[in-house]
């Protein structure tokens, strides 16, 4: 393969600057051995190809020159125009061809066309402290060459969407050298989908695992339009410390002509957990093997899919490190620090408090 | 079925009728361990919980020995010896035939004084624990052989030559009287002794305890039993001796003498007649002593057998053992798993603490290692060797006074109080002194049917688990701890059973999910009718059982925490257990399909 796209199990070191955040996550777990689904990056490469060889990236620092990110309607006026430079540019020939050729590939590994998701992967995005996560846009659900072609092209765009531009320009981060990948990525066929954190977020103790999950796909777990199930989860023993079963009343399903449609969820399995018992620990396990690749508290998004058999249907869409409490230090009250006589003597002591 | 509301209390001892035959059962024991009637306001404002866990049967009269001495010495290592700071001892009483224990708080006021005595009294165990236990096990067997040397034999004809040739001047019935004093007296000794490492061995596990549930919120019980947990108690010494013997058998060629003979004595007679099998014998032998001192019970009835008193026991044993031997299968438990696992635990808790806490989980981790081995060893010592030896002579006592024509069976006896017995033994010296008839055998064979009719009317009722009003919240930690008595369980017990339901909550004892076949086992004579691969149901189970547990797949049981016998066993043996479900025995029958999942507690019956 080329420049212009990396194949997730690639042998070769992913590298961040051409890969984007998310796609060096999912190269590195993929090869870490990880149930990520399959797919290709196309890298930061093919972005610049595409914008230095046709000088739109002159042409788009003329088109912002002197915005005053105040001026709202002048901001969105001047947005959609990059957007469209960017949707009507001609690709070049070598960055189309390499890129129909990984999508081949990896549609010839799933052993046949399947639907995949198109997301950003910007090389700025997820990281610890300047969280670009939601900025830029993702495509689920996407069926053939041309609609993925399409939907990389919208993935660039979605860098100047109105929104990405104040945000830039409010941060001081600079358009110079600006540049994004594209992940492709089977689609998962999610039964059931959610996040994991590594950590519990109410108190910031770290031998737990906290799973929140819910029916369909996982977007409304994540934009909160829906109230997951919600599972803690002992870390060393993998036992379920707290479960909480909620009203999960919309999913989100793909409809099977490319799209995905809300619908109610039946009354019976409204409120019925969402995860078995298994598929709970095997989703603590997935995040409890992240957290210890990468040496860090994990947010991990993850899915159950409805295609594979029991025992290989959790897969991992993504992790990336914990931003809050990874910062913060856990507050524990302990009764009694240190050992031997003095020690247990204040912890007898402490019982007392607690006698009504 | 109505829909009751929830019962805020439970009877009151006083409003719960005997069973239908068994009125009157109040005579048949110590007038100080009945609810007695002009104490009924005191007693009603106490709490009371059912120890079935160490007392899952009816007392015979004598057999209140073992609760008496038991919780009589516990509290008196709270109360007297330590002064442990919030904690007397646990009053009991026996009501129904059943044991009833109710913890008794120090008062607030009374706490702070004790700190500086219990401090220097508790530290001392704790700096010289090694040497003092050293000490305590010379100290024990010391004990167990002077029981033993104690003998209950006939009274002769006439007194020896030698009394009259030396000036002795004492006939045998002194010594017979001083020898069955000596035995309760010693019995008591050893139950002193019992508690002077236990009590401090649960404070420095609790110590622990506390420590994990305030640093990692919601973490397992389990998950600190199984950091602390040994893997080489003593207590599990007996079994590994029978998997041994098993193995030697399998290895010698001798499996089909042993597949074709159904008694010890036959197998011992077979096998008498090659090499290889004198040799099995020879270790056969080496093994009883002591490790054959063990019983299936649990060493507080005159009716618990041991393995030295009917070698047919763990003769069986091994013959099953042997049957998965020859197959191949490995026999021993997994301890080298078990410690990778216990370390490995260890390892992720302490990894993410750091600092003085960290520097406190391995302190106060490094102590409770070092103390809670004999939390797990002691058992052996007092409630196998001990009363087993114990047992062996009040029976031995009782068949000479069947022959002596006092009572019909040969342990009747069980039936009389222990202080009833001395009477009995002064009737038969002065019978024998006097040369007439003893007035024994025309008073108690009489007598013990009547008590036998109330024992057996009693033994028809299961016990109320509990009596009074509870506390709002249960939180004395010994009560959590040994009895699996929670808050939940209680308000479990309180709001009576909904039929409906198809499972049963109880402690998560030992890890794992299994589905199997219940096979419900209310005492160890029923043992024999395990079937490979079935989940042993029990009120209760005692570590004894241990032959079986290579036989289950996991085991519920009624009453128990997480460091009862049960979840002890269970987990030395890798086998999920659910402890402390209340009425797992009774809601489950044999043959009923079961899940078990001793990682959270449950068990559902699936048809």
């Amino acid at each position: 393969m080329g420049i212009y796209t990396f194949a997730f199990d690639s042998v070769e070191a992913p590298e961040h600057d051409r890969l984007g955040g998310k796609c060096t996550s999912l190269a590195i777990m993929t090869s870490a051995g990880a149930p990520v689904p399959p797919g290709f990056a196309v890298t930061t490469d093919a972005f610049d190809a595409v914008m230095n060889q046709t000088t739109l990236r002159d042409h788009i620092v003329t088109i912002l020159a002197d915005l005053d990110m105040d001026d709202i309607a002048e901001v969105d006026r001047r947005a959609s125009r990059i957007r469209e430079l960017i949707l009507t540019q001609t690709v070049p020939v070598a960055v189309r061809e390499e890129t129909l050729v990984a999508y081949d590939s990896l549609m010839e590994l799933c052993g046949g066309e399947v639907p995949v998701a198109v997301r950003s992967s910007a090389t700025a995005e997820d990281l610890p402290d300047a969280s670009f996560a939601g900025q830029q846009d993702t495509y689920l659900w996407i069926l053939g060459r041309q609609n993925v072609l399409e939907k990389i092209r919208e993935c660039w765009a979605s860098l100047y969407t109105s929104r990405a531009i104040i945000y830039r320009m409010a941060n001081n981060i600079s358009d110079e050298g600006l540049s994004m990948a594209v992940a492709v990525q089977k689609m998962v066929n999610s039964r059931t989908s959610g996040v994991a954190m590594t950590i519990d977020p109410g108190n910031g103790d770290r031998s737990k695992i906290v799973v929140d999950s819910s029916w369909g796909l996982g977007e409304l777990v994540v934009s909160g339009e829906v109230t997951p199930d919600n599972f803690l989860i002992d870390k060393v023993m993998m036992h379920v410390v707290r479960r909480i079963i909620s009203d999960k009343h919309e999913e989100l399903v793909p409809t099977g002509h490319g799209t995905v449609a809300r619908r109610d969820v039946e009354p019976d399995r409204r409120n019925s957990p969402s995860l078995s018992d298994e598929e709970l620990i095997a989703v603590a396990k997935l995040a409890k093997s992240a957290e210890k690749h990468y040496g860090c508290v994990q947010d991990v998004e993850w899915a159950i899919d409805a295609d594979l058999p029991a025992g290989q249907n959790v897969l991992l869409l993504q992790s990336r490190p914990e931003t809050v409490w990874s910062q913060k230090k856990q507050e524990v009250k302990i009764t009694s620090n240190g050992s031997g006589i003095e020690a247990i003597t204040k912890s007898l002591m402490a019982q007392i408090g607690d006698r009504k | 079925m109505t829909a009751n509301a929830p019962r805020k209390s439970f009877p009151s001892p006083y409003d719960l009728p005997a069973p239908k035959g068994a009125e009157g059962w109040q005579e048949l024991y110590p007038y100080n361990l009945v609810f007695r009637d002009n104490l009924k306001e005191k007693e009603n404002e106490k709490f009371w919980f059912c120890d079935s866990q160490h007392w899952p049967n009816v007392f015979k009269p004598f057999e209140t020995v073992g609760v008496e001495f038991a919780v009589r010495c516990l509290g008196a290592y709270n109360t007297r010896h330590y002064l442990i700071p919030p904690a007397n001892g646990i009053e009991f009483r026996i009501h129904n035939g059943f044991c009833y224990m109710s913890p008794v708080a120090v008062a607030p006021e009374l706490i702070g004084a004790r700190v500086p005595h219990f401090m220097e009294r508790a530290g001392y165990y704790f700096q010289n624990w090694d040497t003092l236990l050293v000490n305590w096990k010379k100290k024990v067997l010391a004990t167990i052989e002077e029981m033993d040397a104690i003998n209950f034999e006939e009274l002769p004809e006439m007194v020896d030559l030698e009394v009259i040739t030396s000036g002795a001047g004492i006939d045998p019935t002194a010594k017979m009287m001083a020898d069955y004093d000596r035995l309760i007296q010693l019995a008591y000794k050893n139950w002193e002794h019992h508690f002077e490492f236990l009590n401090l061995g649960y404070v420095a596990y609790l110590d622990f305890f506390g420590f994990c549930k305030e640093s990692f919120p919601g973490i397992p019980d389990l998950a600190i039993a199984k950091m602390v947990m040994g893997v080489d108690s003593v207590l599990f010494r007996p079994d590994d001796e029978l998997k041994n013997l098993a193995e030697l058998a399998a290895k010698s060629g001798l499996a089909d003498i042993f597949a074709a003979e159904n008694s010890a004595a036959g197998v011992l007679g077979a096998l008498a007649s090659s090499a290889k099998g004198v040799e099995w014998i020879a270790a056969w032998e080496k093994a009883q002593e002591p490790w054959f001192n063990y019983t299936s019970g649990n060493g507080f009835y005159g009716s618990d057998v041991y393995w030295c008193d009917n070698l047919d026991l763990p003769m069986g044993y091994i013959q099953d053992y042997i049957v998965r031997a020859v197959k191949g299968e490995s026999l021993h438990r997994p301890k080298d798993a078990l410690i990778i696992e216990r370390d490995r635990i260890a390892g992720e808790y302490a990894e993410i603490l750091e600092g003085e806490a960290l520097e406190t989980f391995n302190g106060k981790l490094g102590l409770a290692r070092t103390v809670y081995p004999y939390v797990e060893d002691h058992n052996f010592y007092i409630e196998h060797w001990t009363m087993g030896v114990f047992w062996r002579k009040v029976r031995q006592l009782s068949r000479l006074l069947q022959g002596y024509g006092f009572w019909k069976n040969p342990d009747d006896m069980l039936f009389l109080t222990r202080d009833e017995v001395r009477p009995v033994l002064f009737d038969l010296a002065t019978g024998w002194g006097v040369g007439a008839d003893y007035i024994g055998p025309s008073y108690w064979p009489e007598e013990i049917e009547r008590r036998r009719k109330i024992y057996e009317a009693l033994a028809t009722a299961r016990p109320e688990p509990a009596f009074n009003k509870p506390p709002a919240e249960i939180n004395e930690p010994f009560t959590i701890m040994l009895w699996g008595i929670t808050t939940e369980q209680v308000a479990q017990w309180l709001g009576d059973d909904d039929e409906g339901s198809t499972g049963l909550k109880g402690m998560a004892a030992s890890p794992g999910v299994v589905e199997g076949i219940a096979r419900v086992i209310t005492g160890p004579e029923q043992l024999d009718q395990l079937q490979q691969g079935e989940i042993l149901v029990a009120p209760v189970t005692s570590p004894s059982w241990g032959p079986v547990f290579g036989k289950i797949t996991a085991t519920v049981t009624d009453i128990g925490g997480m460091m009862s016998h049960a979840a002890i066993v269970c987990r030395e043996y890798g086998l999920p257990a659910v402890t402390g479900t209340g009425s797992a025995s009774t809601k489950i029958k044999t043959g009923m399909r079961l899940r078990v999942d001793g990682s959270n507690g449950t068990v559902e019956i699936l048809g």
